[in-house]
């Protein structure tokens, strides 16, 4: 499973990057650091917006989503 | 996940928003702030600039208590929600250069991106070529994110940090309250004020302030962002916030109809010139660097609010940036672009196209 580290990261690079791990289609479970509430927002919505699902786990200032494809 | 959590997050509640803000900014100009301008991020931080004399241009000072709202208005939603967070680190000297260069073009063109559609929803056309440009800025900055832009990563930032905007609000709140306007005075304390122009229109303290922080609260809660809307469509196809923008030029399209207060054309329009040359490069400039910087001028004061010191550091920037192009003959008067506002422009793009080449990760 590929571990994508999106924290600090500004706008749009967060949901960027997921895309694009998505598109690559390597994985078909992907596990996103967050530790911005729009990001985890942003992210969110684009997987759900290509089909794959997103639950989050948070962990102090961090939230660790999984992506998996459906 | 996204409902439960944060209504004003979803499709419907970012649509909410954008309407309120629209209907909002078209009310603050019907209590007294100047025609189109409604709640302009960039006209009321180059008032606030003059305000505490930092340009000299006598028409608009004025301490515009909606900036303050809007930050602090943010600030208030993510303490409440646990979203304040102390952050930075990211570049700061680059984006308060973006603040600086964003201002500039949105002087150019006589509005940041929310008064463009304030303007377009007041039937000022001339703000159509002004988002054209807009959109073009933005879409020449996809080309850099495709690329491997990055300012880098921000990290925590001691406490204290994320306090200093929301804190340099309050203090601008209080010497607004110590110094009112005195009636035919240019100076009341440390305060400038306009005798007339748009520095002179506004509405109400209260009314101005209260709507504000309205605006900042729902805005934090929304991540509303019109830079955001034309990045998102272009990059990923995604709807989400342009729905908002479209909703808030619907709603300050309906109130100013309502109030009397829409009157299309593009010669004679409030605080706004027909060169349709400049209103187009200038907001180019505009939407560059504000994709560049990650957020449109309002975004960036509500995450400021969220304790975001890069956010802190592109408002700076833009006031300072407003200061320049009144000090400096960069910004559009009604008349036409300002004696230097052309060659701005030019050494602005070629310093943005320069952060937006040479910022890109190798990998």
């Amino acid at each position: 499973m590929q571990t994508i580290d999106v924290r600090g990261l500004s706008c749009p690079q967060p949901v960027f990057l997921v895309l694009e791990a998505i598109k690559a289609g390597k994985d078909s479970t992907l596990e996103v650091r967050v530790d911005n509430i729009a990001a985890v927002e942003n992210i969110t919505r684009a997987a759900a917006s290509s089909g794959w699902s997103v639950s989050a786990a948070e962990s102090g200032e961090e939230t660790f989503l999984t992506l998996a494809k459906q | 996940m996204l409902s439960k959590n944060n209504p004003f997050a979803t499709g419907i509640g970012v649509v909410c928003v954008g309407f309120a803000v629209g209907i909002l900014a078209s009310v603050l100009q019907k209590l007294g702030n100047p025609p189109n301008m409604g709640i302009c991020v960039a006209c009321f931080e180059r008032d606030i600039a003059g305000a505490l004399g930092l340009h000299q241009a006598a028409i608009v000072r004025y301490l515009r208590p909606e900036i303050i709202g809007l930050c602090l208005g943010a600030f208030l939603a993510a303490l409440l929600f646990k979203e304040f967070r102390p952050r930075g680190g990211s570049s700061p000297t680059l984006r308060f250069i973006l603040g600086v260069i964003g201002m500039t073009g949105a002087l150019v063109f006589l509005g940041c991106p929310w008064r463009a559609l304030f303007r377009l929803g007041g039937g000022d056309l001339n703000a159509l070529t002004g988002l054209a440009g807009f959109a073009a800025g933005i879409g020449m900055a996809t080309f850099f994110f495709k690329t491997g832009f990055s300012l880098e990563s921000g990290k925590s930032q001691p406490s204290p940090a994320g306090y200093v905007l929301p804190l340099i609000m309050v203090v601008l709140l209080g010497l607004r309250l110590l110094y009112p306007q005195v009636d035919g005075a240019e100076k009341s304390g440390v305060l400038f004020y306009s005798l007339k122009g748009p520095g002179a229109s506004h509405a109400p303290l209260l009314a101005s302030l209260g709507i504000a922080l309205a605006i900042g609260f729902l805005a934090q809660r929304s991540r509303f962002c019109s830079m955001g809307a034309f990045r998102d469509f272009f990059l990923f196809r995604q709807t989400h916030l342009l729905w908002g923008v479209l909703a808030l030029l619907a709603g300050v399209f309906c109130a100013n109809l309502a109030f009397g207060q829409f009157h299309p054309g593009f010669a004679g329009q409030p605080v706004a010139h027909d060169n349709h040359l400049w209103n187009f490069l200038g907001m180019t400039m505009s939407g560059l660097a504000f994709a560049l910087a990650g957020g449109c001028p309002g975004r960036q004061l509500f995450m400021s609010g969220e304790g975001d010191t890069d956010a802190g550091i592109f408002v700076l920037g833009m006031i300072v940036g407003a200061a320049l192009s009144h000090n400096l003959g960069l910004a559009s008067s009604g008349a036409g672009p300002g004696p230097n506002g052309p060659v701005a422009v030019a050494v602005g793009m070629v310093v943005l196209l320069s952060i937006g080449f040479f910022c890109r990760r190798k990998s």
